[in-house]
């Protein structure tokens, strides 16, 4: 790395060192290894997470007292759209498959590589692409979306902003997302190592298995539903534009069948993080295996069955609406299946309370919240008088902030080691997680209470008796930002001055961890062999040994 | 071992696949295949929806469409994936020339749907029937819908061929090149299955927009 010709044995050296044919930024740039993109997709995603934090920081504050505060009506219609979109097709939903699946799935399941490497690659450009667009997408045509992050029919029809060319970005992304759950499909399918069985595979592999058939199946649907938008300004095919007969309804429908699994895209492999931090930090073997293992393909199945939720209000028959809340009720089995074993896989566990594990605590904790206030709007009654208002608002932020956002941190902290080969200030990381939880349940709880009163969700003006809330949510805001800065600050000083991470920190158990931090070029020197499931200790062998060499490659 | 580890390396990272795995990658484009009939069944089920809404405009739509026409490119597309199949059994026979005039072939047959295809939508153009066009804003909602989901669904398949023939197109490339033998065909075989799907999309469109009044 210091005179940038190193390029010796690969085993020997971590991927960073190892520069092969390109040296410098051409070596990142044109990289087929899974962990390099693994890092250009951690990178490009938090500048992305960057700015839709600055805009969410920005609509708090003009939520600070009613009327205009520091912005125009019209530039907050924007400026909320901008973040929704950000947020959900440029972090929320690309963002743990992207960066840890990448980067940690195919060294968790004993492969050199996902299957297919360049596909990999042009993923990670897909995705630059679409943030590209979407950027430009804001200077260019009429100015910035402003139809909020779904884009309903008819209004994204006949707005006079640049409609056109953000949903051009939503259907690139979608692109993106499609190729790398198709290539994570081949690489569980095809890449696992010997005595890797299906049921040897680590929780975070199971996570993503479910999401890439989600991501593969759900995510072609709202690519020809978005390409129907752009259709339909461009040409005028009339299908949702209610004045040529079509109907905007089935635009909902169609937008919904994918949009409501994307939020399993979100959340199964942030879950699947849970179980193998959980395992890592109790010193156990996870508790009902394969009850959470399965129940990731069961949340997957029952997501696609849920989109009518999202329509309750807006004309549906009534038997349908009842079907759509049942159906909606039916995910929180599954969902119960997993956080009833981690809560038995904690007990009578050694539970050693590190970052990650704070976080995943926090997790549990908000992840509940977000879920029972999932039910009061999955049940047709109190959905009809809670539709739309700031009720919604809290409750998504619950479950998708705080399920995916807590746990993308907590598996920063976790694997940061692996990715790194350094260790990062363990006070400071814990910290920085209690201010963030405390900041974040100061932001939004009090949109329940909001919602439950009547405050209308994307308003830019309220009444006055709303205000004390608002306030109070605004000063949440801060104090969440401040928490996402300490931790911010302490990683990147970690990455510089922490101390030099052992290849196994945490005394983890799966296969990523036998392998020195941060990883060599093709991870493994010799293919390993697995001999049991992946959260087995031995304790009769102090090294915890999993891997057995069999063979040498 | 140092060597050989750098090589192994080139050849991951750098070259392709260390590991070649043809039931990898035939599984990998039968995934994309799934994703090409969702694509297209978001569209179906609009379809099916608005022919439940205006089931006589749909009728009196289509019936403004020549079977005809429909029926020559149908009978074209089956023809080409034919050709496609004896193209990759005459490349493991180890007759390259053979498969590529088969392949040539094909390509010709997509061209002349294509060529028909453009035949018939400016021939409607021509008579006023287009989205915003003055033969189609005076007929009735749903069949406005129809001729709205016709141009969409037949204009999306139409850009299907077009990626198909090109994909076709760089396999002949490979071919010719030699990077495609007999004894690693995965790459033809991949892109006859591509075609198959464009071909079978064309014959579930064929009856719904042609046939069905």
């Amino acid at each position: 790395m210091a005179n940038g010709t190193i390029a010796g044995n690969p085993a020997e050296v971590s991927f960073y060192e190892y520069d092969g044919k390109r040296k410098g930024i051409a070596g990142w740039l044109l990289t087929l290894d899974h962990k390099r993109i693994g890092i250009l997709y951690l990178i490009s995603m938090l500048s992305f997470f960057a700015v839709a934090v600055t805009l969410g920081f920005l609509m708090r504050l003009e939520m600070l007292s009613p009327g205009e505060t520091i912005m125009k009506a019209q530039t907050y219609n924007s400026i909320f759209t901008l973040h929704g979109v950000i947020m959900v097709f440029l972090f929320i939903i690309p963002g743990i498959p992207a960066v840890f699946g990448n980067f940690i799935m195919p060294i968790q399941i004993g492969a050199k590589d996902v299957i297919f490497p360049r596909l990999n690659l042009m993923s990670w450009y897909l995705y630059i692409i679409g943030g590209a667009i979407a950027i430009v997408s804001l200077f260019t045509g009429g100015g910035i979306m402003d139809t909020g992050w779904t884009f309903y029919a008819p209004y994204s029809l006949r707005s006079t902003a640049n409609i056109s060319l953000s949903v051009f970005a939503a259907f690139v992304l979608g692109f993106s997302s499609i190729l790398t759950g198709l290539n994570f499909v081949t690489t569980i399918h095809r890449m696992r190592c010997p005595g890797m069985t299906f049921f040897r595979m680590p929780l975070f592999c199971w996570g993503l298995y479910s999401t890439a058939w989600i991501q593969i199946l759900a995510t072609p649907v709202i690519g020809i539903t978005l390409l129907l938008i752009i259709l339909e300004r461009f040409f005028g095919i009339g299908v949702f534009d209610p004045n040529k007969g079509g109907d905007p309804l089935l635009y909902q429908h169609l937008f919904w069948i994918y949009s409501h699994p994307a939020v399993y895209i979100m959340i199964l492999p942030a879950m699947g993080v849970v179980s193998d931090i959980i395992a890592t930090f109790t010193k156990k073997d996870i508790f009902g295996y394969v009850p959470i293992a399965l129940s990731s393909l069961a949340i997957a199945f029952v997501g696609y069955l849920v989109w009518g939720h999202h329509m309750f209000t807006s004309g549906m028959s009534d038997t349908a609406r009842v079907i759509f809340s049942f159906l909606t009720f039916l995910v929180a089995i599954p969902t119960g299946v997993k956080v009833f074993n981690w809560t038995a896989s904690l007990y009578k566990g050694s539970i050693d309370m590190r970052a990650p594990m704070l976080y995943v605590m926090a997790f549990i904790v908000v992840f509940s919240i977000g879920g029972l206030t999932g039910l009061v709007l999955g049940t047709l009654d109190t959905d009809i008088h809670l539709t739309d208002t700031y009720f919604v608002v809290a409750h998504f932020h619950y479950v998708m902030f705080g399920g995916m956002g807590l746990l993308f941190f907590a598996s920063l902290h976790y694997w940061f080691p692996k990715m790194f080969g350094r260790m990062y200030n363990e006070k400071t990381a814990k910290v920085a997680c209690w201010v963030f939880v405390v900041g974040f349940n100061t932001l939004y709880f009090p949109m329940f209470i909001m919602g439950y009163l009547g405050m209308p969700r994307r308003y830019y003006d309220y009444l006055p008796e709303f205000q004390i809330w608002h306030v109070i949510a605004t000063v949440g805001s801060w104090i969440m930002i401040t928490g996402m800065i300490i931790m911010f600050v302490n990683l990147i000083r970690g990455l510089y001055k922490g101390a030099i991470a052992p290849e196994n920190p945490w005394g983890s158990t799966t296969l990523e961890w036998k392998v020195p931090s941060p990883p060599p070029l093709e991870n493994f020197d010799e293919i390993p062999v697995v001999t049991h499931g992946p959260y087995h200790r031995d304790w009769e062998d102090d090294s915890l040994e999993v891997v057995k060499e069999v063979k040498k490659h | 071992m140092s060597h050989n580890s750098e090589t192994l390396a080139h050849e991951v990272h750098e070259g392709g696949h260390a590991h070649r795995d043809d039931v990898g990658s035939k599984m990998g484009i039968w995934l994309f295949l799934f994703t090409e009939l969702l694509l297209f069944g978001g569209m179906f089920i609009l379809y099916a929806s608005y022919r439940y809404i205006y089931p006589n405009d749909f009728k009196a739509a289509a019936l403004e469409l020549d079977p005809i026409l429909g029926a020559v490119n149908t009978v074209i597309l089956l023809t080409s994936s034919l050709t496609v199949v004896l193209g990759i059994v005459a490349l493991t026979k180890n007759n390259a020339k053979l498969c590529m005039t088969y392949l040539w072939i094909t390509q010709v047959c997509g061209l002349a749907f294509l060529v028909n295809k453009y035949f018939e939508w400016t021939h409607k153009i021509h008579l006023g029937i287009y989205p915003n066009g003055p033969a189609l804003d005076d007929m009735a909602q749903g069949e406005r819908v129809f001729f709205g989901l016709y141009y969409t669904m037949t204009g999306l398949h139409g850009l299907h061929v077009i990626v198909g023939m090109a994909f076709i197109g760089f396999v002949m490339w490979f071919i010719h090149k030699k990077y495609i033998t007999s004894t690693n065909l995965q790459k033809l075989e991949n892109s006859g299955l591509y075609w198959h799907l464009v071909d079978i999309i064309w014959i579930f469109l064929f009856p719904l927009f042609y046939l069905i009044h």
